[in-house]
């Protein structure tokens, strides 16, 4: 049984501010994650990131992780390919290191980072090689070097579909067209104008119907959407690709979660079941917290602040300085308030009110 | 050959290549692959095959998360092709996408 003070769980951008944050105020802390290297999602993001300066905007994705660990380096033990499989109601978690190294982790507080997964779509020869999602077309290119295919249709014109179409083009890969169900794009127009600009038909209103091939996507069938989003009769085309990039958004991955015994509610805005927290992250176990895309979809710079919100809230719990474990939370309250601000943050607003009321209520 | 040499803003030197066989043909990866990006460089797509309907199978997420991509890895099975790491002289297979026959 390895013992620790505070255990997190997942080293993308929130896990890393948390674990940074706690072990900044006093707190032994042990990482763990599933990945080779740390920083989640960003390790293949080489876009320069939007946002603001102090979440690290202007700087590339991948050269972020480094510049989260600062204070705290030296209070945190780091364990890699490591994941975390079990989690039970009495603070034992379990464990997988390689295939073969499998222990028991007993922490007295643990905060959750463990991200989003791809959500899919149902649509005939949705199962053929060749149908990836976008996160896996990142992967592969930018952290592998291996292209994905050499024609790609892009479903989604979201943020993730717009800039991963942007990639594929810079690794010279073709995109024919980028399809989009609703009326209008819903990344930001900045790099879809880049798209524009390269001759890659952005087609709002439209959807994909099939993708065809023997062994592998040879074509896929995609035709435009009136108002009540029905096919419209005649609109068909064929396009000849051989990959299908799916980017129709992100699911928190909330299993052990669930398994621990936190409540979770279904909150569409958030990006599927959330669990259910209160203003400090923390969840309807009193040991658990959690911090990033895990608690609701949203972006890599409030997935860092949750992350240090997290961090001082857990510290705080056991027993780090007040004072300073005060500071940090009302600082990342109210950045978080900052970058949830305007009409883009409306929706997380909403869905994050239906959350926090959970704990009270329920 | 399916590998990027120029991009605007990454780098990928050329690493030094790792041997093995994929259904029992030598096959070429680099240092860096996990199986799947060094099938998928090799132009091959296909990882498994679907129980009933025997529908060609690849991965889809990889990143570990959907169990699309499992395949048989020196005789161990559900070895999860798109982040295991490719080994010199390891034995990759495709496998029902049970692992195996399943026996009721
Ligand atoms: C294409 C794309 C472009 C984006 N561009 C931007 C941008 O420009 N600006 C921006 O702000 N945001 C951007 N984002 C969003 C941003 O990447 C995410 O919001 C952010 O990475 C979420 O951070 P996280 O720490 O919550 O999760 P992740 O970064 O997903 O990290 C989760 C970590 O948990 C680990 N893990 C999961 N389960 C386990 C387990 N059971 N055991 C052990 N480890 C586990 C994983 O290996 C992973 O390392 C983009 C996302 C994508 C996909
Ligand atoms: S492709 Fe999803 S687990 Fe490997």
């Amino acid at each position: 049984m390895v013992k620790t003070q505070l255990l997190v769980v997942g080293g993308g951008p929130a896990g890393l501010a948390a674990a940074d944050t706690a072990a900044s105020l006093g707190i032994q802390v042990l990482l763990v994650d599933e990945g080779r290297s740390l920083g989640g999602q960003l390790v293949k993001q080489t876009h320069k990131f939007f946002g603001s300066g102090e979440h690290h905007a202007g700087v590339r994705g991948i050269d972020i992780p480094q510049l989260l660990l600062k204070e705290g380096q030296d209070k945190i033990t780091f364990k890699l390919n490591t994941t975390v499989i079990g989690c039970y109601q009495d603070r034992v978690l379990t464990a997988l290191t390689g295939e073969d190294e499998y222990f028991k982790i007993s922490p007295q507080a643990a905060i959750f980072a463990t991200g989003a997964s791809e959500k899919f779509l149902a649509f005939p020869g949705n199962d053929l090689p060749g149908v990836y999602g976008a996160g896996a077309v990142q992967t592969l290119m930018n952290q592998y070097g291996v292209l994905p295919g050499n024609r790609v249709l892009m479903v989604g014109a979201g943020n993730i579909g717009i800039i991963v179409s942007y990639q594929l083009l810079q690794a010279g890969v073709q995109v024919a067209a980028v399809v989009e169900a609703a009326p209008q794009i819903g990344g930001y127009l900045v790099h879809a104008s880049k798209l524009a600009r390269a001759g890659v038909p952005i087609l709002t209103r439209h959807t994909i119907l099939a993708a065809r091939g023997k062994e592998a996507v040879e074509s896929a069938v995609i035709a435009r959407l009136d108002d009540n989003w029905q096919v419209v009769p005649g609109s068909q085309q064929e396009l000849e690709v051989d990959v299908v990039c799916l980017a129709v958004g992100l699911s928190p991955v909330v299993d052990l979660l669930r398994q621990a015994g936190c409540r979770t509610r279904y909150v569409p805005e958030l990006g599927g079941d959330v669990p259910v927290r209160d203003s400090l992250l923390r969840t309807s176990q009193e040991w658990i917290y959690v911090a990033g895309d895990v608690a609701g979809v949203e972006e890599a710079s409030a997935a860092m602040v949750e992350g240090r919100l997290a961090g001082a809230a857990a510290a705080k719990q056991l027993g780090a300085d007040v004072a300073a474990a005060d500071e940090i939370i009302a600082r990342s309250q109210a950045s978080l308030k900052a970058l949830r601000g305007g009409p883009v943050g409306e929706k997380i607003r909403s869905g994050i009110a239906k959350l926090e009321g959970g704990i009270a209520n329920a | 050959m399916r590998r990027i040499t120029k991009h605007p803003i990454l780098q990928f030197e050329e690493k030094p290549v790792i041997t093995f066989t994929f259904e029992g043909r030598k096959l070429q990866g680099r240092e860096g692959d996990t199986i799947a990006s060094a099938l998928h460089a090799n132009g091959i797509k296909v990882l498994s095959h679907s129980r009933r309907y025997h529908r060609p199978r690849g991965f889809f997420c990889a990143i570990g998360k959907c169990s699309a991509c499992l395949m048989t890895v020196n005789g161990t099975p559900n070895v999860r092709a798109c982040v295991e790491p490719l080994v010199e002289g390891m034995d990759v297979r495709r496998q029902p996408a049970t692992g195996g026959e399943l026996k009721w």
